[in-house]
């Protein structure tokens, strides 16, 4: 009973995937994007978890770690790359 | 137009301790687990990246003088070190040696020279991939 709920919950996952996956290639604006890498960022985290669950397995447990960690990175680069157009300034005015 | 992002720059004040926490983790469970000096190095590498782009490049350099550089070319001097230093007893290149040391609180732990080989590889990739990026984004703005 359990499997069959972690299945269909990771069916949900995927499907959640394609959408975003969809206003990252249409998404009308640069914002609309970057929420949407954010969010496919979190789903797959959760498909992770959700798969090392199914496998009852403790190895998959160090991709989450480091893939929210890039996540975070990514959408910070992405975030500040629209707001001043810049990356890594050389000296910022404050 | 001034942008206040004091949210971010808390944030990351915490969160770069937490990547340093998870490169060490790494780095120590690469023996029979997913891990190794190659990843550890690479998200050490994430954290330094993190400060460079909450933070800009002056103030970074003032709070940590590191020369990435010099960081690389240790590393590697240490892994060629700790390859050629068997072969000086009669052992082939490369060849590790382990003992089981008994530690107050952890208990019996295995120490080996690889140790010291993975070491040399996490500083190799931390100093490559931060003057790469550095490189890539020293153009100045304007």
């Amino acid at each position: 009973m359990i499997t069959l709920i972690l299945k269909v919950a990771l069916v949900f996952f995927a499907l959640t995937i394609v959408i975003s996956f969809y206003r990252v290639v249409k998404g009308p604006s640069m914002p609309d994007r970057i929420v949407a890498l954010d969010t496919i960022g979190v789903n797959l985290l959760s498909m992770v978890a959700i798969v090392s669950i199914v496998f009852e397995t403790k190895a998959y447990l160090e991709v989450i770690l480091i893939l929210g960690i890039l996540s975070f990175i990514g959408t910070i680069a992405f975030s500040k790359f629209l707001e001043r157009g810049v990356i890594i300034e050389h000296k910022s005015d404050r | 137009m001034k942008i206040n992002d004091v949210i971010l720059k808390t944030v990351v004040q915490f969160v770069v301790f937490i990547i340093l926490t998870i490169a060490i983790y790494l780095f120590f469970a690469g023996h029979y687990t997913p891990g190794g000096g190659f990843v550890a190095g690479l998200v050490l590498a994430s954290a330094a990246i993190l400060l460079y782009i909450t933070y800009d490049t002056e103030k970074v350099k003032n709070g940590l003088p590191i020369d990435f550089k010099v960081v690389a070319a240790i590393g590697v001097a240490l892994a060629i070190t700790t390859g050629i230093v068997p072969t000086l007893f009669g052992k082939p290149f490369l060849d590790m040696s382990s003992t089981s040391v008994h530690f107050p609180l952890i208990g019996e732990k295995e120490i080996a020279t690889v140790m010291l080989f993975e070491l040399g590889v996490a500083l190799t990739v931390v100093g490559v991939v931060m003057t790469i990026i550095l490189s890539i984004s020293e153009g100045r703005d304007d």
